[in-house]
Protein backbone atom coordinates (compact mmCIF):
# COMPACT_ATOMS: atom_id res chain seq x y z
CA UNK A 1 0.00 0.00 0.00
CA UNK A 2 2.80 2.43 0.94
CA UNK A 3 4.62 1.49 -2.23
CA UNK A 4 1.52 2.24 -4.31
CA UNK A 5 1.02 5.61 -2.61
CA UNK A 6 4.67 6.53 -3.18
CA UNK A 7 4.39 5.41 -6.78
CA UNK A 8 1.21 7.48 -7.18
CA UNK A 9 2.88 10.63 -5.84
CA UNK A 10 5.91 9.95 -8.07
CA UNK A 11 3.68 9.55 -11.11
CA UNK A 12 1.84 12.74 -10.16
CA UNK A 13 5.14 14.63 -10.01
CA UNK A 14 6.17 13.10 -13.36
CA UNK A 15 2.86 14.26 -14.87
CA UNK A 16 3.46 17.70 -13.37
CA UNK A 17 6.97 17.82 -14.86
CA UNK A 18 5.73 16.66 -18.27
CA UNK A 19 2.97 19.26 -18.40
CA UNK A 20 5.03 22.11 -16.90
CA UNK A 21 5.90 23.69 -20.29
CA UNK A 22 2.26 23.32 -21.40
CA UNK A 23 1.03 24.96 -18.21
CA UNK A 24 3.56 27.78 -18.62
CA UNK A 25 2.47 28.30 -22.24
CA UNK A 26 -1.17 28.32 -21.18
CA UNK A 27 -0.43 30.96 -18.52
CA UNK A 28 1.41 33.07 -21.11
CA UNK A 29 -1.51 32.74 -23.55
CA UNK A 30 -3.94 33.72 -20.79
CA UNK A 31 -1.87 36.81 -19.96
CA UNK A 32 -1.66 37.72 -23.64
CA UNK A 33 -5.46 37.48 -23.81
CA UNK A 34 -5.65 39.85 -20.80
CA UNK A 35 -6.61 37.17 -18.30
CA UNK A 36 -5.00 36.88 -14.89
CA UNK A 37 -3.90 40.53 -14.90
CA UNK A 38 -4.69 41.18 -11.24
CA UNK A 39 -1.64 41.94 -9.14
CA UNK A 40 -2.12 40.18 -5.82
CA UNK A 41 0.60 41.87 -3.81
CA UNK A 42 1.23 43.03 -0.26
CA UNK A 43 -0.37 46.41 -0.94
CA UNK A 44 -3.66 44.72 -1.76
CA UNK A 45 -3.23 42.36 1.20
CA UNK A 46 -3.06 45.39 3.53
CA UNK A 47 -6.16 46.93 2.03
CA UNK A 48 -8.48 43.95 2.00
CA UNK A 49 -7.26 42.07 5.05
CA UNK A 50 -6.16 38.49 5.41
CA UNK A 51 -9.53 36.87 4.70
CA UNK A 52 -10.16 39.06 1.70
CA UNK A 53 -6.70 38.34 0.35
CA UNK A 54 -7.25 34.62 0.84
CA UNK A 55 -10.56 34.90 -1.02
CA UNK A 56 -8.88 36.82 -3.84
CA UNK A 57 -6.12 34.22 -4.03
CA UNK A 58 -8.68 31.43 -4.14
CA UNK A 59 -10.45 32.70 -7.20
CA UNK A 60 -13.21 34.76 -5.61
CA UNK A 61 -12.04 38.13 -6.84
CA UNK A 62 -15.27 39.13 -8.54
CA UNK A 63 -17.65 38.55 -5.58
CA UNK A 64 -15.17 40.33 -3.33
CA UNK A 65 -15.02 43.26 -5.76
CA UNK A 66 -18.83 43.39 -5.85
CA UNK A 67 -19.01 43.39 -2.06
CA UNK A 68 -16.47 46.23 -1.80
CA UNK A 69 -18.32 48.14 -4.51
CA UNK A 70 -21.49 48.00 -2.41
CA UNK A 71 -19.42 49.26 0.54
CA UNK A 72 -18.13 52.11 -1.63
CA UNK A 73 -21.72 52.96 -2.52
CA UNK A 74 -22.54 53.18 1.19
CA UNK A 75 -19.53 55.47 1.60
CA UNK A 76 -20.91 57.62 -1.21
CA UNK A 77 -24.27 57.90 0.53
CA UNK A 78 -22.40 59.05 3.63
CA UNK A 79 -20.23 61.38 1.44
CA UNK A 80 -17.04 59.79 2.76
CA UNK A 81 -14.95 60.66 -0.28
CA UNK A 82 -11.60 59.52 1.08
CA UNK A 83 -12.95 56.10 2.03
CA UNK A 84 -14.58 55.83 -1.35
CA UNK A 85 -11.32 56.52 -3.13
CA UNK A 86 -9.61 53.81 -1.08
CA UNK A 87 -12.34 51.28 -1.81
CA UNK A 88 -12.31 52.15 -5.50
CA UNK A 89 -8.58 51.54 -5.55
CA UNK A 90 -9.11 48.10 -4.08
CA UNK A 91 -12.01 47.21 -6.37
CA UNK A 92 -10.12 48.25 -9.48
CA UNK A 93 -7.07 46.29 -8.32
CA UNK A 94 -9.24 43.21 -7.87
CA UNK A 95 -11.04 43.60 -11.20
CA UNK A 96 -8.68 45.62 -13.43
CA UNK A 97 -10.45 44.46 -16.59
CA UNK A 98 -13.83 45.80 -15.55
CA UNK A 99 -14.40 49.05 -17.47
CA UNK A 100 -17.42 49.88 -15.33
CA UNK A 101 -15.41 50.06 -12.09
CA UNK A 102 -12.73 52.36 -13.52
CA UNK A 103 -15.31 54.55 -15.22
CA UNK A 104 -17.56 54.89 -12.17
CA UNK A 105 -14.61 55.45 -9.82
CA UNK A 106 -13.35 58.26 -12.04
CA UNK A 107 -16.82 59.77 -12.34
CA UNK A 108 -17.38 59.75 -8.57
CA UNK A 109 -14.03 61.43 -7.94
CA UNK A 110 -13.95 63.98 -10.76
CA UNK A 111 -17.63 64.91 -10.73
CA UNK A 112 -19.22 64.16 -7.37
CA UNK A 113 -16.31 64.48 -4.94
CA UNK A 114 -14.91 67.55 -6.71
CA UNK A 115 -18.26 69.36 -6.53
CA UNK A 116 -18.63 68.40 -2.87
CA UNK A 117 -15.12 69.75 -2.20
CA UNK A 118 -16.00 73.03 -3.89
CA UNK A 119 -19.19 73.35 -1.84
CA UNK A 120 -17.57 72.32 1.42
CA UNK A 121 -18.97 74.73 4.00
CA UNK A 122 -16.41 73.69 6.58
CA UNK A 123 -13.64 75.12 4.42
CA UNK A 124 -13.81 78.92 4.41
CA UNK A 125 -10.81 79.39 2.13
CA UNK A 126 -11.81 79.37 -1.51
CA UNK A 127 -8.22 78.70 -2.54
CA UNK A 128 -8.18 75.52 -0.48
CA UNK A 129 -11.57 74.46 -1.84
CA UNK A 130 -10.30 74.93 -5.38
CA UNK A 131 -7.18 72.97 -4.51
CA UNK A 132 -9.29 70.11 -3.12
CA UNK A 133 -11.45 70.21 -6.22
CA UNK A 134 -8.37 69.94 -8.46
CA UNK A 135 -7.11 67.04 -6.40
CA UNK A 136 -10.35 65.16 -7.04
CA UNK A 137 -10.10 65.93 -10.75
CA UNK A 138 -6.61 64.45 -10.65
CA UNK A 139 -7.88 61.38 -8.81
CA UNK A 140 -10.53 60.86 -11.47
CA UNK A 141 -7.96 61.30 -14.21
CA UNK A 142 -5.63 58.87 -12.45
CA UNK A 143 -8.38 56.21 -12.37
CA UNK A 144 -8.99 56.65 -16.07
CA UNK A 145 -5.31 56.57 -16.99
CA UNK A 146 -4.69 53.46 -14.90
CA UNK A 147 -7.83 51.92 -16.36
CA UNK A 148 -6.51 52.59 -19.86
CA UNK A 149 -3.18 50.98 -18.99
CA UNK A 150 -5.10 47.88 -17.87
CA UNK A 151 -7.53 47.96 -20.81
CA UNK A 152 -5.65 49.35 -23.78
CA UNK A 153 -7.82 47.27 -26.12
CA UNK A 154 -11.12 49.03 -25.33
CA UNK A 155 -12.30 52.49 -26.33
CA UNK A 156 -14.60 53.38 -23.41
CA UNK A 157 -12.01 54.76 -21.00
CA UNK A 158 -10.32 56.84 -23.70
CA UNK A 159 -13.75 58.36 -24.36
CA UNK A 160 -14.26 59.11 -20.66
CA UNK A 161 -10.77 60.59 -20.41
CA UNK A 162 -11.63 62.87 -23.33
CA UNK A 163 -14.82 63.98 -21.58
CA UNK A 164 -12.93 64.62 -18.33
CA UNK A 165 -10.19 66.63 -20.04
CA UNK A 166 -12.79 68.63 -21.96
CA UNK A 167 -15.22 69.34 -19.13
CA UNK A 168 -13.02 69.54 -16.05
CA UNK A 169 -9.58 70.61 -17.28
CA UNK A 170 -10.60 72.43 -20.45
CA UNK A 171 -7.59 70.73 -22.00
CA UNK A 172 -8.95 70.58 -25.52
CA UNK A 173 -5.72 69.30 -27.06
CA UNK A 174 -5.63 66.39 -24.60
CA UNK A 175 -9.33 65.73 -25.11
CA UNK A 176 -8.83 65.69 -28.90
CA UNK A 177 -6.05 63.12 -28.56
CA UNK A 178 -8.19 60.94 -26.27
CA UNK A 179 -11.27 61.09 -28.54
CA UNK A 180 -9.13 60.42 -31.58
CA UNK A 181 -7.58 57.39 -29.91
CA UNK A 182 -11.04 56.12 -28.87
CA UNK A 183 -12.32 56.58 -32.42
CA UNK A 184 -9.64 54.23 -33.78
CA UNK A 185 -11.29 51.17 -32.21
CA UNK A 186 -13.47 49.16 -34.58
CA UNK A 187 -16.42 49.07 -32.16
CA UNK A 188 -16.21 52.78 -31.27
CA UNK A 189 -19.36 54.89 -31.71
CA UNK A 190 -19.59 56.95 -34.89
CA UNK A 191 -19.69 60.27 -33.01
CA UNK A 192 -16.14 59.96 -31.68
CA UNK A 193 -14.32 61.36 -34.75
CA UNK A 194 -16.67 64.36 -34.59
CA UNK A 195 -15.83 64.86 -30.93
CA UNK A 196 -12.14 64.69 -31.78
CA UNK A 197 -12.68 67.28 -34.51
CA UNK A 198 -14.55 69.68 -32.21
CA UNK A 199 -11.77 69.50 -29.63
CA UNK A 200 -9.04 69.89 -32.24
CA UNK A 201 -10.82 73.01 -33.46
CA UNK A 202 -10.27 74.50 -30.00
CA UNK A 203 -6.66 73.30 -29.74
CA UNK A 204 -4.19 76.03 -30.76
CA UNK A 205 -2.15 74.98 -33.78
CA UNK A 206 -4.44 72.12 -34.81
CA UNK A 207 -7.17 74.17 -36.48
CA UNK A 208 -6.21 73.14 -40.01
CA UNK A 209 -6.14 69.47 -38.98
CA UNK A 210 -9.53 69.89 -37.30
CA UNK A 211 -10.97 71.46 -40.41
CA UNK A 212 -9.68 68.66 -42.65
CA UNK A 213 -11.07 66.03 -40.28
CA UNK A 214 -14.49 67.63 -39.91
CA UNK A 215 -14.72 68.30 -43.63
CA UNK A 216 -13.89 64.68 -44.40
CA UNK A 217 -16.66 63.61 -42.01
CA UNK A 218 -19.05 66.07 -43.63
CA UNK A 219 -18.25 64.65 -47.05
CA UNK A 220 -19.00 61.13 -45.80
CA UNK A 221 -22.69 61.92 -45.92
CA UNK A 222 -25.78 62.80 -43.96
CA UNK A 223 -24.98 60.80 -40.83
CA UNK A 224 -22.23 63.26 -39.86
CA UNK A 225 -23.93 66.46 -41.06
CA UNK A 226 -25.17 67.50 -37.67
CA UNK A 227 -25.80 71.15 -36.85
CA UNK A 228 -22.82 71.35 -34.49
CA UNK A 229 -20.46 69.97 -37.10
CA UNK A 230 -21.75 72.31 -39.80
CA UNK A 231 -21.49 75.30 -37.46
CA UNK A 232 -17.95 74.45 -36.43
CA UNK A 233 -17.00 73.94 -40.06
CA UNK A 234 -18.36 77.36 -40.96
CA UNK A 235 -16.47 78.95 -38.09
CA UNK A 236 -13.28 77.20 -39.16
CA UNK A 237 -13.76 78.30 -42.77
CA UNK A 238 -13.92 81.90 -41.62
CA UNK A 239 -11.01 81.51 -39.25
CA UNK A 240 -8.79 79.74 -41.78
CA UNK A 241 -9.99 81.96 -44.61
CA UNK A 242 -11.01 79.06 -46.82
CA UNK A 243 -11.84 80.18 -50.38
CA UNK A 244 -15.59 80.27 -51.06
CA UNK A 245 -15.39 77.60 -53.75
CA UNK A 246 -13.92 75.12 -51.28
CA UNK A 247 -16.41 75.75 -48.48
CA UNK A 248 -19.10 73.28 -47.50
CA UNK A 249 -22.68 73.95 -48.45
CA UNK A 250 -23.97 76.79 -46.25
CA UNK A 251 -27.52 75.46 -46.56
CA UNK A 252 -26.64 72.67 -44.11
CA UNK A 253 -26.08 75.02 -41.18
CA UNK A 254 -28.40 74.94 -38.19
CA UNK A 255 -28.62 75.22 -34.46
CA UNK A 256 -26.07 73.31 -32.35
CA UNK A 257 -27.28 69.84 -31.46
CA UNK A 258 -27.82 69.55 -27.71
CA UNK A 259 -27.29 65.80 -27.72
CA UNK A 260 -23.71 65.97 -28.92
CA UNK A 261 -22.29 65.62 -25.42
CA UNK A 262 -22.36 62.24 -23.68
CA UNK B 1 -30.06 16.29 -1.38
CA UNK B 2 -26.99 18.42 -0.65
CA UNK B 3 -27.28 19.83 -4.15
CA UNK B 4 -30.64 21.29 -3.30
CA UNK B 5 -29.31 22.98 -0.16
CA UNK B 6 -26.61 24.57 -2.29
CA UNK B 7 -29.18 25.60 -4.89
CA UNK B 8 -31.40 27.08 -2.23
CA UNK B 9 -28.54 29.18 -0.85
CA UNK B 10 -27.57 30.15 -4.40
CA UNK B 11 -31.14 31.19 -5.21
CA UNK B 12 -31.45 33.23 -2.02
CA UNK B 13 -28.10 34.84 -2.69
CA UNK B 14 -28.85 36.02 -6.22
CA UNK B 15 -32.46 36.97 -5.62
CA UNK B 16 -31.45 38.78 -2.42
CA UNK B 17 -28.64 40.47 -4.29
CA UNK B 18 -31.03 41.62 -7.01
CA UNK B 19 -33.30 43.26 -4.46
CA UNK B 20 -30.38 44.83 -2.60
CA UNK B 21 -28.68 46.39 -5.62
CA UNK B 22 -31.87 47.92 -7.03
CA UNK B 23 -30.58 51.42 -6.16
CA UNK B 24 -27.55 51.06 -8.46
CA UNK B 25 -27.37 51.92 -12.15
CA UNK B 26 -28.39 49.08 -14.46
CA UNK B 27 -24.78 48.49 -15.52
CA UNK B 28 -23.76 48.16 -11.86
CA UNK B 29 -26.73 45.88 -11.14
CA UNK B 30 -25.83 43.53 -13.99
CA UNK B 31 -22.14 43.62 -13.10
CA UNK B 32 -22.85 42.74 -9.47
CA UNK B 33 -25.36 40.07 -10.36
CA UNK B 34 -22.75 38.43 -12.60
CA UNK B 35 -19.97 38.90 -10.02
CA UNK B 36 -21.95 37.34 -7.21
CA UNK B 37 -23.75 34.64 -9.21
CA UNK B 38 -20.76 33.32 -11.11
CA UNK B 39 -18.53 33.66 -8.06
CA UNK B 40 -21.06 31.73 -6.00
CA UNK B 41 -21.39 29.16 -8.77
CA UNK B 42 -17.63 28.64 -8.71
CA UNK B 43 -17.53 28.39 -4.90
CA UNK B 44 -20.54 26.09 -4.59
CA UNK B 45 -19.48 23.75 -7.37
CA UNK B 46 -16.00 23.45 -5.83
CA UNK B 47 -17.39 22.82 -2.34
CA UNK B 48 -19.92 20.35 -3.69
CA UNK B 49 -17.24 18.50 -5.66
CA UNK B 50 -15.07 18.10 -2.54
CA UNK B 51 -17.80 17.35 0.01
CA UNK B 52 -19.79 14.92 -2.11
CA UNK B 53 -16.75 13.00 -3.37
CA UNK B 54 -15.05 12.81 0.02
CA UNK B 55 -18.04 10.97 1.43
CA UNK B 56 -18.34 8.31 -1.28
CA UNK B 57 -15.83 5.71 -0.09
CA UNK B 58 -16.22 6.16 3.70
CA UNK B 59 -20.01 6.01 3.37
CA UNK B 60 -19.91 2.89 1.21
CA UNK B 61 -17.59 1.29 3.73
CA UNK B 62 -19.72 2.32 6.68
CA UNK B 63 -22.88 1.02 4.99
CA UNK B 64 -20.93 -2.04 3.81
CA UNK B 65 -22.27 -1.44 0.31
CA UNK B 66 -18.76 -1.57 -1.08
CA UNK B 67 -18.31 -5.19 0.08
CA UNK B 68 -21.54 -6.25 -1.63
CA UNK B 69 -20.46 -4.60 -4.86
CA UNK B 70 -16.85 -5.76 -4.87
CA UNK B 71 -17.80 -9.31 -3.88
CA UNK B 72 -19.27 -9.58 -7.38
CA UNK B 73 -17.01 -9.64 -10.44
CA UNK B 74 -16.82 -5.85 -10.55
CA UNK B 75 -13.29 -4.53 -11.11
CA UNK B 76 -12.29 -1.87 -8.60
CA UNK B 77 -11.52 0.54 -11.42
CA UNK B 78 -15.12 0.18 -12.67
CA UNK B 79 -16.41 0.88 -9.18
CA UNK B 80 -14.32 4.07 -9.01
CA UNK B 81 -15.29 5.05 -12.55
CA UNK B 82 -18.95 4.71 -11.59
CA UNK B 83 -18.36 6.99 -8.61
CA UNK B 84 -16.54 9.57 -10.76
CA UNK B 85 -19.21 9.56 -13.46
CA UNK B 86 -21.86 9.91 -10.76
CA UNK B 87 -20.23 12.97 -9.24
CA UNK B 88 -19.62 14.50 -12.67
CA UNK B 89 -23.31 14.10 -13.49
CA UNK B 90 -24.23 15.60 -10.15
CA UNK B 91 -21.94 18.57 -10.78
CA UNK B 92 -23.34 19.02 -14.31
CA UNK B 93 -26.86 19.05 -12.94
CA UNK B 94 -25.98 21.50 -10.16
CA UNK B 95 -24.17 23.86 -12.54
CA UNK B 96 -26.96 23.64 -15.11
CA UNK B 97 -29.57 24.48 -12.49
CA UNK B 98 -27.50 27.35 -11.10
CA UNK B 99 -26.89 28.64 -14.64
CA UNK B 100 -30.60 28.42 -15.40
CA UNK B 101 -31.47 30.33 -12.26
CA UNK B 102 -28.80 32.95 -12.89
CA UNK B 103 -29.89 33.46 -16.50
CA UNK B 104 -33.54 33.68 -15.46
CA UNK B 105 -32.78 36.41 -12.88
CA UNK B 106 -30.56 38.22 -15.38
CA UNK B 107 -33.30 38.01 -18.01
CA UNK B 108 -35.97 39.35 -15.63
CA UNK B 109 -33.69 42.22 -14.65
CA UNK B 110 -32.93 42.95 -18.28
CA UNK B 111 -36.64 42.99 -19.16
CA UNK B 112 -37.29 45.39 -16.29
CA UNK B 113 -34.57 47.78 -17.44
CA UNK B 114 -35.66 47.49 -21.09
CA UNK B 115 -39.26 48.42 -20.30
CA UNK B 116 -38.08 51.31 -18.11
CA UNK B 117 -35.83 52.52 -20.94
CA UNK B 118 -38.68 52.26 -23.46
CA UNK B 119 -40.94 54.28 -21.17
CA UNK B 120 -38.26 56.93 -20.54
CA UNK B 121 -37.43 57.36 -24.22
CA UNK B 122 -40.98 57.07 -25.53
CA UNK B 123 -40.89 60.56 -27.06
CA UNK B 124 -37.36 60.26 -28.47
CA UNK B 125 -36.12 59.22 -31.88
CA UNK B 126 -36.19 55.52 -32.84
CA UNK B 127 -32.38 55.58 -33.31
CA UNK B 128 -31.88 56.93 -29.79
CA UNK B 129 -34.18 54.28 -28.37
CA UNK B 130 -32.49 51.50 -30.35
CA UNK B 131 -29.05 52.65 -29.14
CA UNK B 132 -30.24 52.74 -25.52
CA UNK B 133 -31.80 49.29 -25.78
CA UNK B 134 -28.66 47.95 -27.37
CA UNK B 135 -26.61 49.37 -24.50
CA UNK B 136 -28.82 47.55 -22.00
CA UNK B 137 -28.60 44.30 -23.94
CA UNK B 138 -24.82 44.59 -24.22
CA UNK B 139 -24.52 44.96 -20.44
CA UNK B 140 -26.45 41.73 -19.77
CA UNK B 141 -25.86 38.64 -21.89
CA UNK B 142 -22.45 37.91 -23.22
CA UNK B 143 -21.48 34.82 -25.16
CA UNK B 144 -18.24 34.62 -23.14
CA UNK B 145 -20.29 33.55 -20.14
CA UNK B 146 -20.63 30.11 -21.77
CA UNK B 147 -16.90 29.22 -21.77
CA UNK B 148 -16.64 30.83 -18.32
CA UNK B 149 -19.28 28.45 -16.95
CA UNK B 150 -17.76 25.48 -18.82
CA UNK B 151 -14.46 26.19 -17.09
CA UNK B 152 -16.23 26.35 -13.70
CA UNK B 153 -17.44 22.81 -14.42
CA UNK B 154 -13.95 21.69 -15.49
CA UNK B 155 -12.46 23.00 -12.26
CA UNK B 156 -15.14 21.25 -10.21
CA UNK B 157 -14.53 18.01 -12.14
CA UNK B 158 -10.80 18.29 -11.44
CA UNK B 159 -11.48 18.81 -7.73
CA UNK B 160 -13.84 15.82 -7.71
CA UNK B 161 -11.21 13.55 -9.30
CA UNK B 162 -8.55 14.89 -6.93
CA UNK B 163 -10.79 14.25 -3.92
CA UNK B 164 -11.54 10.75 -5.18
CA UNK B 165 -7.79 10.11 -5.39
CA UNK B 166 -7.26 11.42 -1.84
CA UNK B 167 -10.13 9.35 -0.51
CA UNK B 168 -8.54 6.12 -1.77
CA UNK B 169 -5.85 6.33 0.90
CA UNK B 170 -7.42 8.65 3.48
CA UNK B 171 -8.56 7.20 6.77
CA UNK B 172 -11.69 9.37 7.04
CA UNK B 173 -13.91 11.73 5.07
CA UNK B 174 -12.81 14.62 7.28
CA UNK B 175 -9.15 14.01 6.46
CA UNK B 176 -10.00 13.91 2.74
CA UNK B 177 -11.94 17.17 2.97
CA UNK B 178 -9.15 18.93 4.84
CA UNK B 179 -6.53 17.67 2.41
CA UNK B 180 -8.61 18.69 -0.60
CA UNK B 181 -9.26 22.14 0.89
CA UNK B 182 -5.54 22.61 1.54
CA UNK B 183 -4.71 21.55 -2.01
CA UNK B 184 -7.40 23.92 -3.26
CA UNK B 185 -5.62 26.89 -1.68
CA UNK B 186 -2.12 25.70 -2.60
CA UNK B 187 -3.32 25.00 -6.15
CA UNK B 188 -4.15 28.67 -6.56
CA UNK B 189 -0.52 29.50 -5.79
CA UNK B 190 0.94 26.78 -8.01
CA UNK B 191 1.38 29.21 -10.92
CA UNK B 192 3.58 31.45 -8.75
CA UNK B 193 5.69 28.46 -7.66
CA UNK B 194 5.98 27.27 -11.27
CA UNK B 195 7.13 30.68 -12.49
CA UNK B 196 9.66 30.79 -9.67
CA UNK B 197 10.93 27.30 -10.54
CA UNK B 198 11.12 27.90 -14.26
CA UNK B 199 12.88 31.26 -13.82
CA UNK B 200 15.74 29.29 -12.18
CA UNK B 201 16.32 31.79 -9.39
CA UNK B 202 19.34 31.45 -7.18
CA UNK B 203 17.77 30.44 -3.85
CA UNK B 204 18.48 27.98 -1.04
CA UNK B 205 18.14 24.27 -1.92
CA UNK B 206 15.25 23.72 0.49
CA UNK B 207 13.35 26.60 -1.06
CA UNK B 208 13.94 25.13 -4.52
CA UNK B 209 12.67 21.72 -3.30
CA UNK B 210 9.59 23.30 -1.75
CA UNK B 211 8.78 25.29 -4.86
CA UNK B 212 9.45 22.22 -7.01
CA UNK B 213 7.05 20.08 -4.99
CA UNK B 214 4.31 22.71 -5.22
CA UNK B 215 4.87 23.22 -8.95
CA UNK B 216 4.99 19.52 -9.84
CA UNK B 217 2.55 17.84 -7.48
CA UNK B 218 -0.26 20.39 -7.21
CA UNK B 219 -2.65 21.39 -9.99
CA UNK B 220 -2.65 24.95 -11.34
CA UNK B 221 -6.11 26.04 -10.25
CA UNK B 222 -5.55 29.66 -11.33
CA UNK B 223 -5.65 28.37 -14.90
CA UNK B 224 -9.35 27.65 -14.33
CA UNK B 225 -10.29 31.09 -13.00
CA UNK B 226 -11.64 32.50 -16.23
CA UNK B 227 -14.85 33.71 -14.82
CA UNK B 228 -13.53 36.80 -12.99
CA UNK B 229 -12.20 38.19 -16.26
CA UNK B 230 -15.14 36.96 -18.33
CA UNK B 231 -17.47 39.00 -16.11
CA UNK B 232 -15.31 42.03 -16.77
CA UNK B 233 -15.95 41.58 -20.49
CA UNK B 234 -12.74 39.87 -21.59
CA UNK B 235 -13.28 37.63 -24.62
CA UNK B 236 -12.09 34.03 -24.28
CA UNK B 237 -9.90 32.98 -27.24
CA UNK B 238 -11.05 29.56 -28.48
CA UNK B 239 -7.51 28.10 -28.40
CA UNK B 240 -7.07 29.11 -24.77
CA UNK B 241 -10.49 27.71 -23.91
CA UNK B 242 -9.83 24.36 -25.60
CA UNK B 243 -6.35 24.06 -24.09
CA UNK B 244 -7.70 24.80 -20.62
CA UNK B 245 -10.41 22.18 -21.08
CA UNK B 246 -7.70 19.76 -22.23
CA UNK B 247 -5.57 20.51 -19.15
CA UNK B 248 -8.60 19.93 -16.92
CA UNK B 249 -9.38 16.69 -18.74
CA UNK B 250 -5.80 15.49 -18.33
CA UNK B 251 -5.87 16.22 -14.60
CA UNK B 252 -9.17 14.34 -14.22
CA UNK B 253 -7.78 11.33 -16.12
CA UNK B 254 -4.50 11.29 -14.18
CA UNK B 255 -6.15 11.65 -10.77
CA UNK B 256 -8.60 8.91 -11.67
CA UNK B 257 -5.87 6.51 -12.81
CA UNK B 258 -3.82 7.21 -9.69
CA UNK B 259 -6.93 6.65 -7.56
CA UNK B 260 -7.43 3.31 -9.32
CA UNK B 261 -3.77 2.42 -8.72
CA UNK B 262 -3.96 3.11 -4.98
CA UNK B 263 -7.45 1.65 -4.55
CA UNK B 264 -6.52 -1.61 -6.30
CA UNK B 265 -4.04 -2.35 -3.49
CA UNK B 266 -6.15 -1.13 -0.61
CA UNK B 267 -7.23 -3.66 1.98
CA UNK B 268 -10.95 -3.37 2.60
Amino acid sequence: MILRRTLAVGLLAAFGAATLPFQARLAAEAKAANFRSTELNLGLRERIGQMGFLAALSGFRSPLAAFLWIEAHSAWEATEWGRMAGLFNTVTTLQPRSILYWDMAAWHMAWNASVAAMQDEKQPSEALRIRAQRQYFDLGRDFLERGIRNNPDRYQLYLQLGVLLRDKYEDFCGAAAAFLKASEFPDAPAYLPRFAGYMMAKCPGREREAYELLKSLYLQGEKHRLPTLVNVLHEMEKKLDIPAAQRVDSQDSGAPAPDEHP
Amino acid sequence: MKVFYFLLIFALLIIGNSAFVAKFSFQEQFQMLKDISLGAMSVFSSILAILATANFLPKDMEDRTIYTILAKPVPRISYLLGKLIGILLLLSLAILLMTGLFLAVLWFQEQGVLSETRAQLAGGSPEELAAALQEVAAATFNINLVPGIAIIFTKAALLAALTLFLSTFASSALFTILMAAAIYFIGHLQATAREYLMAGMDVDWWMRVLVGVVALVFPDLQAFNFVDDVIAGVAVPSVLFIETLALGGMYVAVYFLLAALVFSGREL
